[in-house]
């Protein structure tokens, strides 16, 4: 399994030749090619976030203005943990019900796609992207009005009772994570659907052979196999989905605001960049950290 | 893996009578494809909704309300809206350009990490994937706090937004080319040095032919990430406006209608180019 994280991004549609990579490999001036990509991740993501890091330890009295001065201030987290772990809690809520309702869905789609549609394969994967052709901006605010008060779906649900006569969707934390959902689909459908592609037909016929029925053959053949797509597929949903501030501003209120909203106002409007920072600081390694549990727990180092 | 089922079936041979085996299979056959389909569905109702918003006459100011009168007055009117076109005119510069390095640097990469050997290929593959493990407005902020601590901060702008575009597609065109490198039979570019192609030759008649699809199709996404991008964008892009930008915020005034003929254009013409992109695809694989 040399594929990694985005690898399905781009899914092969014919099945390509297994090779020993190592013995094509030639020692020498390999590093050259590397050098000018690596050159650039390195000046603009690796030293911007250890500096980062470094304005998060800003002594947070100074100010936009006048400039900061560093004074290894690591109360900047004692404070921002304080006064906005509701934030973080709520962020890594709404998108770990997020991540597991597009498992639920994409699921059933990436396998129709591998199994079931035959020669609409390809037709159907180019619909599962041609959705997010259009801007995702104008795509949640078309769910804005969709979930609108006195939208079809919020008239629906209050006719057949799920919803009191003065419900509504918009504004609730139900619409965040409903566009959470919609905007990282594809994320979740696209790796399922290159690891899914894979599973050899045969293997879950002989499963039925063996006399399992049909859920026990996916319990114990199809899902495992496919396994390496649930992995990738959930950490490209939920790692954006934590950081996401789009879709609680457009479909929520300051009440479903995630910690993504705080960040943005923090360094855009206020301008206080040590408590920015250190709430910037603290999402990613948590984010990491989860990613990194959850890789080893799963069983697929060799993904990343 | 096969080693599993088979050892199950031995183990615990099920119950179950072969007559309903196709009953479970013809309900497992067709549920999951109307679900499938379903979800498929579900997945175009908001673009459904933006290409009927852009025949709308709205009767207030903004045009985000219900659908009010039927007009082709926004399709004629495209430009109209002040700063729009200007915006997708920014967009598309900014897309091309950021599109173009990503793709050139990350297939070298993606090429030495696959065809090369060399120290530190662990720690390389790890700085490329932190990228995509980082959340956008991590990167975002990141970003901005170094340009304004280098005193870029009255310089935000094209080159700025194109810098962050290019290093947050490259980890994603380094995964995609490599994916597609990895599963190439190396056997062909030995047999080409064996007929005395030199390495250049390989490269340009062997190499790069079989790598192509990989790369366009890393290119293509690269554009659509780099397009559709807010996050970053809001944070290094100064007094620019890129079209991401525009709409955003076009939601805090009114919202022209017209916005939603760009979408709707978006969406056709993306279109075209995937259709486009497949039909060279197969041509080349007959």
């Amino acid at each position: 399994m040399t594929h990694g994280l985005g690898a399905p991004a781009a899914p092969e549609m014919s099945p390509a030749p297994v090779v020993d990579g190592e013995t094509a490999r030639r020692r020498g001036w390999g590093w050259l090619l590397l050098l000018p990509g690596m050159l650039w991740l390195f000046v603009f993501f690796l030293y911007p976030t250890i500096q980062l890091f470094f304005t998060s330890l800003y002594d947070p009295s100074g100010s936009f203005e006048q400039g900061y001065s560093m004074t290894w201030h690591f109360a900047n987290y004692v404070d921002a943990v304080r006064d906005t772990w509701n934030l973080f809690a709520r962020s890594f809520t709404y998108a770990g019900i997020a991540t597991v309702v597009c498992l639920a869905m994409g699921y059933p789609l990436a396998y129709a796609i591998a199994f079931k549609a035959g020669r609409w394969k390809n037709v159907m994967l180019i619909l599962v992207i041609a959705p997010f052709f259009t801007s995702f901006l104008l795509r949640t605010l078309a769910w804005r009005t969709i979930l609108s008060d006195n939208g079809p779906v919020t008239s629906f649900l209050q006719t057949i009772a799920v919803l009191p006569d003065d419900g509504r969707l918009l504004a609730t934390p139900v619409a965040v994570i409903a566009g959470l959902i919609y905007n990282f689909l594809p994320f979740m459908t696209l790796p399922l659907y290159a690891s899914l592609d894979k599973v050899d037909p045969r293997l879950i016929e002989a499963a039925g052979d063996l006399y399992s029925g049909p859920f026990t053959g996916f319990r114990k053949v199809t899902l495992p196999l496919s396994m390496p797509g649930v992995v990738s597929g959930t950490l490209l949903c939920f790692i954006p989905a934590c950081g996401d501030y789009i879709n609680a501003e457009l479909l929520g209120t300051p009440k479903q605001y995630m910690v993504g909203n705080r960040i943005q106002s923090a360094f855009l409007t206020e301008h206080n960049y040590p408590l920015a920072s250190s709430l910037s600081i603290i999402l990613m390694l948590v984010v990491v950290a989860m990613v990194i549990v959850y890789v080893r727990r799963s069983g697929a180092e060799d993904l990343v | 893996m096969v080693t599993v089922a088979t050892r199950e079936g031995v183990r615990r041979p099920t119950p179950v009578t072969p007559r309903r085996r196709p009953v479970g299979r013809w309900i497992s056959d067709h549920l999951v494809l109307f679900v499938g389909v379903l979800v498929l569905v579900y997945t175009f109702v908001p673009i459904g909704y933006i290409m009927a918003l852009s025949f709308n006459q709205p009767s207030g100011r903004s045009a985000t309300a219900a659908f009010d009168a039927f007009t082709w007055n926004n399709w004629t009117s495209i430009c109209e809206p002040e700063g729009l076109c200007e915006s997708l005119k920014l967009s598309i510069g900014v897309s091309i350009t950021a599109t173009i390095l990503a793709t050139v640097l990350g297939t070298l990469m993606a090429f030495a990490l696959v065809r090369h050997s060399f120290r530190g290929r662990a720690a390389s593959n790890l700085v490329i994937f932190l990228p995509m493990a980082t959340p956008e407005v991590v990167m975002g902020s990141s970003l901005l706090a170094m340009f304004v601590s280098a005193g870029f901060d009255s310089a935000l702008g094209f080159v700025t937004i194109v810098i962050a575009h290019v290093m947050f597609c490259l980890s994603f065109v380094v995964v995609t080319v490599k994916a597609r490198l990895s599963g190439l039979d190396s056997r062909l570019e030995q047999a080409a040095m064996d007929l005395y192609a030199n390495e250049w030759q390989t490269f340009r008649l062997v190499t790069l032919p079989l790598a192509l699809p990989g790369i366009v199709a890393a290119a293509m996404l690269s554009f659509s990430l780099s397009f559709d991008d807010f996050i970053v964008t809001n944070f290094t892009a100064g007094q620019s406006v890129t079209f991401p930008l525009y709409v955003y915020g076009s939601k805090l005034k009114d919202f022209p209608a017209q916005l939603f003929v760009v979408g709707t254009v978006m969406f056709f013409v993306s279109f075209l180019f995937v259709i486009a992109a497949e039909v060279w695809r197969r041509s080349r694989a007959r």
